[in-house]
Parts: structure tokens; C-alpha cells; sequence
């Protein structure tokens, strides 16, 4: 580390103890994560490490868990059910969002820091108390247990996230443009695809990402709405912790953090090309 | 230009227009004006109304819904509609039992309830307002379930009294009288760990359950804020004040976590903290202790788990802030003699205070209503409000009551909501 030359002992001192913490902290926030990987393939069913895991024997180690799951039933419709109820909540939450962000970015728009404050309520309000609410509501409508009323559910609870990132991306743009475009004659739908949606799409995007964690990681609103048969990823985790915990749970856990780790990649590159996009530097 | 200011210039525009000062319009252009800040108002508004219709259905209804039913428990009232009839002009402030007619009305329902296998539904109804009444209800209900029709009409109240002495007690009557009111406070009154007595006034409950869970649930929450804070804040420091690569590359080990599953983080809690986990094992490996801790299943585990999944939450806003300070405060009050550690608390920190805030209440809103952390590790001593909700929800089948916790729940996150709004403002949130 290269310090200023009137940096005296005390100064350095402070500087070292600041990085130590520091990574520290950072240590706290990975090692968690990076500890169930090789807990996944031990060939043990514990939680722990095993001596013959610590003494690298090839034997203590296994693949198994990872096999149990594609043989499992429930895994795989907890899988599939993860991704159908994901993807169709992504797309209404996406839609329904990008629109509201663009009509709330108007200066135009009356009532708009009230309205904005109830559209990202979902994001608020504990879960247990929508989940609890949403069991009384969906039930009179006969929505309990099904997958229409599970991706309305997450549906909701996805849209502030793509409000937030939509608004911020559209915080730098320039509404000349559209007028410019409407002036010279183009439809309005032309103008929302060809002009507006290209300079947003990063933000569309990454919104429709986090709506995409959002149902994909709930488990609360799934506890209390969803039949046997829409079982998704977190909810067979959650039986699976509170009643017979066995590796096969790791295995899911490190597969879990494979995908965040390539959405994580997503939204970061598409981060830095809207910032690009903002700033002018990409036509 | 910022979204406030863009807005007061508009307000200053639409004011001019409205007062007439002389804008060298002519009173058609004007009108034209007019027209098209409606015409505006009218497309910003059509984009929003989709969303907004959805989120009411989808959201808001089902919340309101919750509200509705903690006030709302017709259970009593749709089991003994006709004896609550008869019960109305009955003074309960008074010290005798209803009139022989009333008794024979009630009598006569409490006989179709038995028949109806319905009268054990009453009996714990009634037993909450007034413990030990179930038993009277239950084998007063076997009995009457064998007289006909006719007997009960003209005596059904003198083999009511005959069955149970408890019918000749007035607070029983007095118990049925308010349990069939249609809208209720007592899930409030339970809720908050209150009772009515006898003479209908509120008193405090002999048991402290739900005031004793919120004091800790905000005292986790507290503690959880605080952790965060204290170590989240050098970290963000670090980061804020590294060369940029460093800095991006360092952002992942807080955003992969920060994406990663809740049930994952939370898995990994349990695998490390366990009798056999990893933290005993290698205590017990460095011969630090003999003996396994139990650090599952506890409020430690509880406050380090959520501590460990929140800790982005307060690092991301720390870090948005500290990123826009300009470092040459602080090093202008270095150079101007001030001693590191007065430069830091005086000059630094409170330029940090709206990330702090920030991140602090946004920490405290969510780790408040947690549910799946404190329900996986936090054993008897770990659980929170949340789990307390879940628990009347679906183990004890008492919806009213967990509606009422939750609502006060709802109540408190919405203060907090608001502060956080005047404070930081929602549309300034920013994620990742």
C-alpha cells in the first residue's frame, strides 16, 4: 500500500487495521458461501467436514447428492416449477413495471411520489404479513393453490424492482427524443420500440432479472399459498432443513449459487453498458 | 436537473399559467396550454393505471383484507344468531342471569349445534373470553342433545341450569353477550397482551406473551442494525477510498452474496453453527474447547445469520455515498491541523450520515418482519413476531389473532416506511 509522505506511524497503523477489518468483512460475507461447496460432494450424508474429506481422499469425496436430485421427482418438478412460475411472474412484473416507470418519470404525472411510495410497497411490507394477507384474498377468489395465483402473487412482489431500475435508467433521458420521433410522423407504438426502448433496455433488463430473483428465492408466500403441487426450489429446501436435512440440500445450494453468480455477472455488465449508454459513450 | 426540481419548475410553469400574469399569451393559447398539460397528465397517467389496478388486486386488497379480518369475527354471531337477539335487551352490567326465555332460546340453538357437531367450535370460542367455560358448553351441549323439540321451547332453560351451576353464574352470559359482537378489538386487546374484566374494562393479561416477543423482535432488530453499521461501515470505507479496479473487483464478494439465495446463506448457517459444524470442529481441532458448543437453534444464531444476509443491504447505500464525498475535506482538515480521529467523527462521518441512515433503516424495516431465518436457526429463543404470526396462521388456526399481530406489525414497517420516504425518498433507492 502506498501512503502520502506525511503519513506518520499512527496513520499507517490506522490504515493496516482498516484493510485487516476489511477484509475481514469480506471474509465473513464469502467464506459462509464458499464452505457448502465442498460440503456438497462429501460422501457422508452429514453437514460436516470428514476426516477423510480434510486429508483430500478422492474416496470421501462424491458426487452423489448432485445425482439424487436429477433422480428425485420433487426436485425436478420443484426445479421446473421454480423456472415456470419465475419466468411468468418476470414477464407480468416486467411489462406492468417498464410502463408505470415511464408514466412515473414524467414531471406530468399527478400524485406521483404517493403512487410511487404504494407501488414499491410490495418491497416493504414483511412477507409473512403479504403471505398472510394474500392467503385470506386468494382463497375467497379461489386462487390458493394454483399456479395463476402464485405468479400473481410474485408477480406483485417482483414489479418495485423493475420500477427502481427502469426509473434509474431512464433518469438521464431525454424526452426530446420522443418528440422529435412523434414529430417526424412515427406511430407511437414505433416510438416506444425504436426510440425509447432501446436507450432503457438495460434497465428493462436487469429490473426483469431482479423480479426473476425475487419469485425464484421467495419461499413465504409459497408456505401459505401454494398446493403440493407447485413446490418450488426454496420450499422444498425449507422442508428439507426442518425435517430430514441430508447434502442433497447442499448440492441444491451450490447449484443456487452458480446461478446467482452468472445473474450477478448479467446485471453488472449490463450495468456498465447503460451507464455507457447514459453517458453517451456507445451509439 | 433533479426529479425535485424538475417538478418545482413545472409548478412555477402551471402557476404562471393559472394566475394570469402577463406570459404575453393570448387567452386561445392559454386554453391550448391548458389542454395539453391535461392531455400529459391524462398518457403519464394511462401508463401507471395497469400497474397500479394490478398491485391493488394483487397486493393491497389481500393487505386490507388481513385488517379486515382482525377486527372482523362473526364466528359467534353465525353459531347462536337468536340467543345474541335475545341477548340484547339483557343488562349485562346487572347481576342476574338472563330471563327464562332467553335461556330457552339459547337452549334450544345449543341443541342443534350438538346435533350439528358444532357446539365444540362455541365452546372454544367462548373459552377464550372466559377459560374453563369449554367444558360447560361441551357437556352441557351432550345433554341437551337428547331432549326433543317441545320440552326445550317451554323448559329448555331449567334443563340448561340443571346441567351446569356455571349457568347460573352471570359472566359466562357476559362472555357470549360480547364474543357475538361482529366487530371485534380483543385480537388488538390479545395482541397487545390485554384483557377485558368482568365489569368490560381493559385490563392487563396475567401472561406477557406478545408485547414481551415485539420488545425483542425490535431488540434483535436493533442489535441486527447496529452489527451491520459497525462492521459494515469500515468496509464500505475501504472500498469507497480503494483505486476503482480494486474496488469493482471487491463489490463482487458483497453483490454474490447479496444475489445469492436467502435458503442458501441460511443453509450455510446451519452447516457452520451445528453441534458437528465447521466452527466447533475447529475450535475443537485448536483445542479451544472440549466440548461442542450449541450455537444452533439459538438467538446467537438468529442475530449472526441475518446479521451475514442483511450486511449488503447496509453496505450498498454506505458505499453509494461514501464514493460521492470528496476526499480533500478530509484531508483539509488533516493539513489545517486537526488530529485523525476529530477529522474523522467531525468532518467525514457526517457526510456519511445519509448512507448510514439509509442503509440502517432499511436494515431495520427488513430484519423486523424476518421469518425464515429466525423459524430455520433460531430454535425457542430465536423466533421474532413473524414466527409467532405463522405459528396462529397455520398451527393454531387463530387467523383473527395473527391478523391483529400483523397488523400492528404493518403499522410500526409503515412509520418506519415513511420516515424512510421523507427521509431518503423511494424513488432514490437504488439496488446493486
Amino acid at each position: 500500500m502506498q501512503f502520502p509522505k506525511y503519513f506518520n506511524f499512527w496513520h499507517k497503523l490506522g490504515m493496516h487495521s482498516l484493510r485487516l477489518t476489511a477484509w475481514a468483512v469480506l471474509a465473513f460475507l464469502m467464506l459462509p458461501i464458499l464452505v457448502i461447496i465442498p460440503l456438497s460432494f462429501n460422501v457422508e450424508p452429514y453437514f460436516s467436514f470428514t476426516e477423510g474429506m480434510l486429508a483430500f481422499d478422492p474416496d470421501a469425496y462424491s458426487l452423489k447428492w448432485y445425482a439424487e436430485i436429477i433422480n428425485d421427482d420433487k426436485w425436478i418438478l420443484a426445479i421446473k416449477n421454480s423456472f415456470l412460475i419465475g419466468a411468468a411472474a418476470t414477464v407480468i412484473a416486467t411489462v406492468l413495471g417498464t410502463l408505470a416507470a415511464i408514466g412515473l418519470s414524467r414531471a406530468d404525472m399527478p400524485l406521483q411520489r404517493m403512487i410511487m411510495a404504494i407501488l414499491l410497497s410490495p418491497m416493504i411490507v414483511p412477507l409473512i404479513i403479504t403471505a398472510a394477507g394474500m392467503y385470506f384474498f386468494y382463497t375467497q377468489l379461489g386462487l390458493a393453490g394454483s399456479y395463476l395465483g402464485v405468479i400473481i402473487a410474485h408477480a406483485a412482489l417482483g414489479t418495485p424492482f423493475v420500477i427502481i431500475t427502469v426509473n434509474a435508467a431512464l433518469s438521464g433521458f431525454d424526452y426530446s427524443l420522443v418528440r422529435a420521433s412523434l414529430g417526424m410522423g412515427a406511430s407511437p407504438s414505433y416510438t416506444f420500440f425504436k426510440v425509447i426502448m432501446p436507450l432503457i433496455r438495460p434497465g428493462v433488463i436487469s429490473g426483469s432479472l431482479f423480479a426473476f430473483i425475487t419469485s425464484f428465492d421467495e419461499v413465504v408466500v409459497i408456505l401459505f399459498l401454494a398446493g403440493p403441487e407447485q413446490r418450488t426450489i426454496p420450499r422444498q429446501m425449507f422442508s428439507g432443513l426442518r425435517e430430514q436435512i441430508n447434502p442433497t440440500i447442499l448440492a441444491v445450494a451450490v447449484l443456487l449459487v452458480v446461478v446467482s453468480a452468472l445473474l450477478l455477472l448479467t446485471i453488472e455488465y449490463l450495468r456498465a453498458r447503460g451507464e455507457r449508454i447514459r453517458t453517451g459513450q456507445i451509439s | 436537473m433533479s426529479q425535485a426540481e424538475l417538478t418545482a419548475a413545472h409548478t412555477a410553469a402551471s402557476f404562471n399559467e393559472d394566475s394570469g400574469v402577463d406570459s404575453g399569451l393570448t387567452p386561445e393559447e392559454k386554453r391550448q396550454s391548458k389542454r395539453n398539460l391535461r392531455r400529459r397528465k391524462l398518457i403519464a397517467t394511462a401508463f401507471v393505471i395497469p400497474l397500479i389496478v394490478f398491485v391493488l388486486i394483487a397486493f393491497i386488497a389481500p393487505i386490507g383484507t388481513m385488517l379486515y379480518r382482525s377486527v372482523y369475527h362473526p364466528t359467534v354471531a353465525q353459531l347462536i344468531p337468536e340467543t345474541l337477539q335475545a341477548l340484547q335487551s339483557w343488562d349485562e352490567s346487572g347481576n342476574s342471569i338472563p330471563d327464562t326465555a332467553t335461556l330457552n332460546v339459547f337452549a334450544k340453538e345449543l341443541h342443534y349445534l350438538a346435533k350439528e357437531r358444532r357446539s365444540g367450535k362455541l365452546a372454544e370460542e367462548i373459552n377464550r373470553g372466559l377459560p374453563g367455560s369449554s367444558s360447560t358448553i361441551k357437556s352441557s351441549a351432550r345433554k341437551l342433545k337428547k331432549l326433543d323439540e317441545a320440552t326445550l321451547t317451554s323448559e329448555g332453560g331449567e334443563h340448561l341450569l340443571a346441567a351446569k351451576k356455571q349457568w347460573q353464574d352471570v359472566r359466562i352470559w357476559r362472555t357470549m353477550k360480547s364474543s357475538g359482537e361482529i366487530f371485534t378489538d380483543s385480537f388488538y386487546l390479545t395482541a397487545t397482551d390485554l384483557t377485558r374484566n368482568e365489569q368490560g374494562e381493559i385490563v392487563a393479561r396475567d401472561t406477557n406473551i406478545y408485547i414481551k416477543l415485539f420488545a425483542k423482535s425490535l431488540k434483535i432488530a436493533l442489535l441486527i442494525t447496529f452489527l451491520t453499521a459497525a462492521i459494515g461501515f469500515p468496509l464500505a470505507y475501504y472500498l469507497a477510498t480503494a483505486p476503482a479496479k480494486v474496488a469493482n473487483t471487491l463489490m463482487v464478494f458483497v453483490l454474490l452474496p447479496f444475489w445469492t439465495s436467502l435458503l442458501v446463506r441460511t443453509t450455510a448457517w446451519i452447516a457452520i453453527l451445528q453441534t458437528n459444524g465447521v466452527v466447533n470442529d475447529f475450535l475443537m481441532a485448536l483445542h479451544i474447547i472440549s466440548e461442542p458448543i450449541e450455537m444452533l437453534y439459538t438467538q446467537f444464531s438468529t442475530v449472526i445469520a441475518m446479521t451475514h444476509i442483511l450486511l449488503p443491504f447496509m453496505i450498498l447505500p454506505l458505499y453509494s455515498v461514501m464514493k460521492g464525498i470528496d476526499p480533500s475535506y478530509f484531508r483539509a482538515a488533516l493539513s489545517l491541523g486537526a488530529k485523525p480521529l476529530s477529522a474523522f467523527c467531525r468532518i467525514y462521518f457526517p457526510m456519511t450520515l445519509p448512507g448510514l441512515s439509509a442503509g440502517a433503516l432499511l436494515v431495520f424495516i427488513i430484519s423486523i418482519g424476518y421469518y425464515i431465518t429466525p423459524a430455520l436457526v433460531g430454535g425457542t429463543d430465536g423466533q421474532m413476531i413473524s414466527n409467532i404470526i405463522a405459528f396462529h396462521m397455520q398451527s393454531s388456526n387463530n387467523w383473527e389473532l395473527a391478523a391483529a399481530l400483523g397488523s400492528i406489525l404493518l403499522i410500526l414497517i409503515t412509520l418506519l416506511y415513511w420516515i424512510y420516504d421523507r427521509l431518503v425518498g423511494v424513488s432514490n433507492i437504488k439496488l446493486g
